[in-house]
């Protein structure tokens, strides 16, 4: 039994709360009648720690500043770091159709779930025109769900191939050609060295099995288009060769201990150190290492490594994209700030700020970008973006990614028969007749 | 009938003043209890009767049983079932040992009595997600020190990777467990401890019982009802084990626990038709457990309560 003293103080802490909540009602009333001059909201996946000695505004902060003008005001609001959490925090939102969001950084991997459901207002003619003729086509292509730019390229991603000059010396590896996933393994075996990949069981493991399988001449599904009647052809020549780099890989001594838990941040520290030798991953690399000069200056990099020999690599492509919420009550307004955001000159300051590349094809030739970054890694960036292959763009993608993660994680479990019980997973996963 | 109201007739009328009473004081607290919890109960029962993605709003469908169908003849639903029952009786398991040593202590310990007795407690004190998240850099191949710590035993060496296969995860997940509730559990007992009569102990001390007799023949079996209040408790408790593996390993390696794969059907999948089944599963499997708890080891709850 409470005492007649708890008792007393819980109805006081009741009422406290009683009144806290009418007040935050109040105020929030408050906050939607008052001022002239719209507050845009935009939902931003998180930027790089600054530099220090960095002051003001930072990355999509800092264009957000730049973008506002006298009649709106951006703000922007935080996203989770996991691209899966920003998914499920904004698709929530979005579907009880919140007018609390504006805008939107997302990766483009949502592009056709959030457009298939309606989420996304139709961007202008005259914006999508102007940006498909100047942004790269790989970014296009990430970007593009039934045939119409869903959303705006803000920011290019794709990965690289890293390795450090001193190891490629001592195994003897000729890096100025295109290598194989099978030479740098055996290289990194042979000579006391690690291979960095992402393949915890979430979606950078995805990321590196379409890269594979892209680069067999292959692809996880076709007619994308169809939702959930797709064609799974992950079942092929290409994801049998796909998963034979898995294997060969997870059962090498150049895998790292931690293999079936790393993921982009698990491989930098082993890289900078005398196991160091190989890693595949995104172009926030360059930045990564500048404070660590004895790995930076041991930095080299070349195209993403071929599945099978002789077959140009395709290597994978991320990124982030604007999308407007077709909820907004500021379309015009969201709609010009769409515009300032993805303009060539806040990209390039961006790119500088953060590493994270260009989307718009102009801006690798820009000065101020050039001068930050050696020209042969923009070359590298703005070519490997030319080829990459982006994950499929389908409503249903995010169900595919983890049934492919749960078929093909652990990497040491992958065999030759993976290709075949995934895509027969898949496609119970899609009609509703298995859980996932 | 007569004109002497008898004493017992006065009384229940007050009786049934006081039970009217007593209603509608209960009224406001019943009223919320179903607006907060029974509304969304039929709702998720609604729910899952239909084909519903939340992504996809327009194909909305009436299945029946078709979801329950569905999840029961499903591998993984199973799978991850197993998983959950084995945390559920590892963890109570091993707590309860544990969790009665630290009563023990706690209840006969003289000297810095309030320390000791608040430095059992502060695992519970802390945010499981914390304390996850400090086992899991605990554990953690790159930042842990369980390798460095423990690398004489000969199964753990310097590249043991905790999360890397289903055991070792399982084991990092348990230990997290334990950490966090024994102390919870140990609370239950120390109330069922003080409630075993000095008197009974010190007369069975005369008879000349070893200090294992005592404990066995008079401490356990007169807090029996606690501890059965205890494993009732914990046995839910850990049936709905959530936290712990979504910081940890997130479900990969198969150790995804039945609340794990509900939450990855609504929140992430946004499958509220199948996840609803789930959920209603869900509670229905701790409805069981506290039924055969309660049932087969006879469970007095009133006589815990030392009502009875």
């Amino acid at each position: 039994m409470l005492s007649d003293r708890s008792r007393r103080s819980w109805s006081r802490r009741s009422l406290a709360l009683t009144a806290a909540l009418a007040l935050a009602s109040g105020l929030l009333t408050a906050c939607g009648s008052s001022s002239g001059k719209p507050t845009l909201t935009w939902y931003i996946n998180p930027d790089p720690a600054p530099p220090s000695g960095f002051h003001g505004p930072f990355g999509q902060a800092g264009i957000a500043a730049r973008c506002s003008t006298s009649k709106y005001q951006i703000k922007v609001q935080e996203l989770p770091g996991d691209a899966t959490e920003q998914r499920i925090q904004l698709a929530r939102r979005l579907a009880a159709k919140d007018s609390g969001i504006d805008l939107m950084s997302l990766d483009p991997v949502f592009t056709g779930e959030f457009a298939n459901a309606g989420f996304l207002a139709t961007l202008p003619d005259s914006l999508t025109s102007s940006l498909k003729s100047a942004t790269l086509s790989g970014a296009i292509d990430g970007a593009t769900w039934a045939g119409k730019l869903a959303v705006a390229p803000l920011w290019a991603n794709t990965q690289l191939l890293w390795y450090r000059k001193s190891f490629a010396n001592k195994a003897g590896l000729d890096m100025s050609k295109p290598v194989t996933w099978d030479q740098i393994i055996k290289a990194a075996a042979d000579n006391g060295g690690t291979v960095g990949v992402q393949a915890n069981k979430y979606e950078g493991y995805s990321v590196w099995i379409n890269a594979l399988v892209a680069g067999a001449g292959g692809s996880i599904i076709q007619d994308a288009t169809k939702g959930d009647d797709a064609k799974i052809t992950i079942d092929s020549p290409a994801g049998e060769d796909a998963a034979k780099v898995i294997q060969e890989l997870a059962h090498s001594k150049a895998a790292e201990p931690d293999l079936s838990v790393s993921n982009e941040g698990t491989v930098l520290g082993p890289f900078a150190t005398d196991k160091g030798a190989f890693q595949v991953n995104w172009t926030f690399i360059y930045a990564n290492y500048k404070a660590d000069k004895n790995t930076f200056n041991d930095l080299g990099w070349t195209r993403y490594p071929e599945t099978v020999a002789g077959k140009p690599s395709r290597p994978p492509l991320g990124g982030i994209n604007i999308g407007i919420n077709a909820a907004t009550k500021h379309l015009s307004d969201a709609e010009a700030a769409t515009r300032c955001i993805t303009s060539q000159a806040n990209q390039v300051r961006y790119a500088i700020e953060t590493g994270n590349m260009p989307a718009r094809t102009a801006a690798y030739d820009d000065a101020a970008l050039k001068k930050a970054y050696p020209t042969d890694l923009l070359q590298a960036f703005r070519s490997s973006l030319k080829v990459a292959a982006p994950r499929p763009v389908t409503p249903y993608w995010s169900d595919i990614s983890s049934a492919i993660q749960s078929t093909w994680h652990s990497p040491t479990s992958v065999t030759s028969g993976t290709p075949a019980k995934s895509a027969k997973f898949i496609s119970d996963v899609l009609k509703g007749r298995k859980l996932l | 009938m007569s004109a002497v109201a008898t004493p017992a007739m006065r009384a229940s009328d007050r009786a049934i003043a006081e039970n009217r009473l007593g209603l509608k004081l209960v009224a406001p607290a019943v009223i919320v209890m179903v607006l907060v919890t029974a509304y969304p109960m039929i709702e998720a029962l609604y729910l899952s009767l239909f084909k519903y993605r939340l992504t996809v709003p327009d194909d909305k469908s009436f299945t029946g049983l078709g979801n329950y169908v569905m999840v029961l003849s499903d591998s993984l639903f199973w799978k991850d079932t197993l998983n959950t029952v084995l945390i559920m009786v590892v963890t109570v398991a091993i707590e309860l040992v544990i969790g009665f040593a630290f009563a023990m202590v706690m209840h006969r310990i003289v000297f810095a009595r309030g320390i000791m007795r608040t430095a059992i407690l502060i695992p519970y004190g802390i945010i499981t997600v914390v304390s996850a998240l400090a086992w899991q850099f605990t554990f953690s191949l790159n930042n842990g020190f369980v390798n460095g710590w423990f690398s004489w035993l000969p199964w753990i060496g310097p590249n043991t990777n905790w999360f890397g296969d289903h055991w070792h995860a399982m084991f990092a997940i348990m230990v997290s467990e334990i950490w966090k509730t024994t102390p919870f559990m140990s609370l239950l007992l120390l109330a069922g401890l003080s409630q075993v009569s000095e008197d009974m102990i010190e007369a069975a001390k005369v008879d000349g019982a070893t200090w294992w007799q005592r404990l066995y023949k008079v401490i356990l079996p007169n807090m029996r009802a606690a501890i059965m209040v205890a494993v009732l408790f914990r046995a839910l408790d850990a049936f709905r084990i959530f936290d712990n593996i979504f910081m940890m390993t997130k479900g990969a390696q198969n150790t995804e626990s039945s609340s794990f794969l509900t939450y990855r059907q609504v929140i992430e999948q946004f499958q509220l038709g199948a996840g609803s089944a789930l959920s209603v599963l869900l509670f229905i499997a701790v409805l069981l457990i506290a039924f055969l708890l309660v049932k087969f080891f006879r469970v007095d709850l009133a006589a815990a309560r030392g009502e009875g």
